[in-house]
């Protein structure tokens, strides 16, 4: 009964209200931010307060994919696969939406709506990596093995996601681009503790969005898998 | 005991459709069991879980009182299986495919020329061994299957439809072979749909109905082929029959 | 283990019996190679931008004639249920995974050693290098090898088989895709091994992590 509480109730507004907190603070809290010359940067590098945190919320997804892939496959628990489609769906969702947050920042920031820049490099892997993860849930009949099927590929793609980054990392000082090593140090002078709590307040509003979405996902999930049974049970 | 197989409380799963449902079965040494039980009953599915095949979703399979699914292969070197599937590979001759099964059972060359060749005899193959698998007839196939199941000498013999596309003279000579195997050495089970053939041949029969042993009986305890029959749609019903 | 190398031995028998499989990989990937050559008629001249493009012509033709190969590795395992016999065999689920990578390895090793010439020609390059490039090539194949036979394990049960399998190969192998093209294209500017050496040690890591991985995963892709 408690747990429902939390579900239904407290999760929802929690992760609500923090993310209400964490926008406002990216508004009205942030500092205004100096550029490299001193000048004064317009609006869009705040877009940089919504970019990590989803990046790292993204990167959380798919650590939760792996590791219930793992558990899928050690226990063979179906409540296992249901976090793992779960979280790899709005893990997908997330990393789309740090390609789209990077580009509108790259395209303010540089001109481009693309710069090939490592991190940003990896997450569009990343999320190729689990684009494919969802289509081949698509192709597999029977609901074992889809299972056990996506599980194997979830923890191979987790496994490439870091290589990506080496390879991509080791690519791009091969090839300088058009931008020096600022990208290095994305957000210029992030010691102000002002900036560091922006930060902070916005990772755990994402973080809560996202256990949030998934405990809803995974809500939605069992309901269905139930109607299922009860449909196989009356015929 | 001397039960050379043993289950207990098997039960397999497929999604949420339950296939096999808590099956208890001991098998002793030497018996030559018959499994019957209508289409879908979960017989080939109960096969494939006592050949470490497939895994049950809850319960044990015992094979001389060590787990089949902890096994490091000593127990699968003595199961052999003939199913309705041959295991042949088509591009490749019937010498080859013969070699290189001896070869995955660890059989030493040395052997494994003269086991292939008393093989390919009893199943009266010798003038096709270097043709390819493709250009057999289905019954061709099928008898070199059997040559293939029997390579190892396995110990307990699964025999999953056997006479799939086998001729009279051919299905005659199978029981030949099937029946000269010294029950001191080969435990068998046999699903089939022939009631008189297993009603000759076996001396257990066991009935599996929507994934529970319904019937376990002694055929000595059967008075007749005809009884065998009347047990066989008390149980299982005449439902499948069209 | 000797079973895995008579499981390699024997899936190359089944394929040079009928090479249907390794003919229409090298046609498809000197195809590439013709026709990339043909679209960049008019940069041919520049040897500059030549090796920025070739390299990646290069990986693109193995890559895609290796997700054809690849994608039916398995099917005859299925044609009347072998690959359930050869579960049945007192062998290792994994041995099975690595005789049929090796063989893989062999077939892909040899359209590429059939692409290379007609890749230097119609490109106009004097291979320099060739011991280097010979063991960027081996590593990288390796590791497709090794990504490329578990999926195709995995899709072989699937409708969509063929795309499918390039579907999730390629995000999959992107990280040793990036090192290879990066090298080869610095051996045929005539760098030497100090220069490559970041990627090649990339590359190994790479077939190293995966080729482990998958010997622990194979089992679950090919269980009932
Ligand atoms: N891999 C599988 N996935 C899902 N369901 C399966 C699978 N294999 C078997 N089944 C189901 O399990 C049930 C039992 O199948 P099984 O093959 O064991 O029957 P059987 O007794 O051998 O029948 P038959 O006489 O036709 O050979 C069937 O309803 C079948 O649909
Ligand atoms: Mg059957």
């Amino acid at each position: 009964m408690s747990e429902r509480m939390l579900r239904d109730k407290i999760l929802p507004v929690l992760s609500a209200m923090s993310m209400l907190l964490a926008i406002g603070m990216i508004i009205f809290y942030l500092p205004d931010m100096k550029g490299a010359m001193g000048e004064t940067l317009d609006m869009s590098f705040r877009i940089f307060y919504f970019h990590m945190p989803i990046a790292i919320t993204s990167y959380l997804a798919f650590t939760v994919v792996f590791v219930s892939s793992i558990l899928f496959l050690r226990t063979g628990k179906y409540s296992y696969d249901i976090l793992s489609r779960s979280a790899a769906e709005v893990g997908v969702i997330f990393a789309f939406l740090v390609l789209v947050t990077g580009s509108i920042w790259a395209k303010a920031t540089w001109g481009w709506y693309w710069v090939w820049e490592p991190r940003l490099t990896t997450s569009l892997a990343l999320f190729l990596v689990y684009v494919a993860y969802i289509v081949l849930r698509q192709a597999v009949d029977g609901a074992d093995k889809r299972a056990r099927l996506a599980s194997v590929f979830g923890i191979l793609g987790f496994i490439s996601v870091p290589l990506s980054f080496l390879s991509i990392r080791l690519w791009r000082s091969a090839h300088p681009l058009m931008f020096g090593d600022t990208s290095g140090s994305s957000g210029g002078g992030l010691e102000g503790t002002s900036l560091q709590l922006t930060l902070l307040v916005n990772v755990i509003a994402f973080v809560l969005l996202f256990i949030t979405l998934v405990v809803y996902k995974m809500q939605n999930e069992m309901m269905e898998e139930r109607a299922d049974e009860i449909r196989a049970s009356l015929d | 005991m001397d039960a050379i197989l043993s289950l207990n409380n098997v039960s397999k799963k497929f999604g949420n459709m339950p296939v096999l449902k808590g099956i208890d079965l001991d098998i002793k040494k030497g018996e030559f069991v018959a499994l019957l039980g209508a289409n879908g009953a979960g017989k080939t599915t109960l096969v494939k879980i006592m050949s470490a095949l497939s895994s049950p979703s809850e319960g044990t399979v015992m094979v001389n009182g060590k787990d089949i699914l902890n096994d490091q292969g000593s127990l699968r070197s003595i199961i052999g299986v003939i199913s309705h599937e041959t295991y042949l590979y088509n591009d490749l001759t019937a010498v080859e495919n013969l070699r290189f099964f001896g070869q995955m059972y660890g059989i030493a060359s040395e052997n494994l020329e003269a086991r292939i060749n008393g093989l390919l005899e009893q199943v009266e193959l010798v003038k096709r061994a270097d043709d390819r698998v493709s250009t057999f007839s289905r019954g061709m196939k099928q008898r070199l299957s059997i040559a293939r199941a029997l390579l190892h000498e396995p110990s307990i013999l699964f025999l999953d439809e056997p006479y799939t596309g086998l001729d009279q003279h051919a299905a005659h000579a199978f029981e030949k072979v099937l029946l000269e195997l010294d029950p001191k050495d080969t435990t068998r089970l046999m699903i089939t749909h022939d009631i008189n053939r297993t009603y000759n041949m076996c001396d257990r029969v066991i009935i599996l109905d929507k994934g529970s042993i319904v019937f376990d009986s002694l055929m000595s305890e059967v008075a007749s082929a005809e009884e065998l029959r009347d047990i066989y749609s008390s149980h299982v019903g005449d439902n499948d029959t069209f | 283990m000797i079973r895995i190398l008579h499981i390699a031995a024997k899936d190359l028998k089944e394929e040079f019996r009928t090479k249907q499989m390794l003919n229409s990989m090298v046609l498809f990937s000197l195809l590439v190679i013709v026709v990339f050559s043909i679209t960049f008629a008019p940069i041919l001249g520049s040897s500059q931008d030549v090796a920025m493009v070739a390299p990646g012509v290069l990986w693109i033709a193995f890559i895609f004639a290796g997700s054809i190969g690849l994608s039916r590795s398995f099917v005859a395992e299925l044609e009347n249920g072998c690959l359930e016999g050869l579960k049945l065999c007192p062998i290792g689920r994994s041995s099975i995974y690595t005789g049929k990578m090796m063989a893989n390895m062999v077939l892909m090793l040899l359209v590429e050693i059939i692409t290379v010439p007609l890749f230097a020609i119609m490109f106009n390059f004097s291979i320099t290098g060739l011991f280097w490039l010979g063991i960027i090539i081996f590593l990288g194949t390796v590791g497709f090898v090794c990504v490329g036979t578990l999926l195709s394990a995995l899709t072989v049960n699937t409708r969509t088989r063929e795309i499918l399998l390039p579907v999730l190969l390629l995000p999959l192998v992107l990280p040793a895709l990036i090192p290879a093209v990066m090298a080869t294209g610095s051996i045929l500017m005539g760098a030497s091994y100090g220069d490559i050496s970041q990627e090649l040690r990339l590359l190994l890591v790479y077939d190293v992590v995966f080729f482990l991985v998958a010997q622990l995963v194979f089992e679950y892709v090919i269980q009932d």
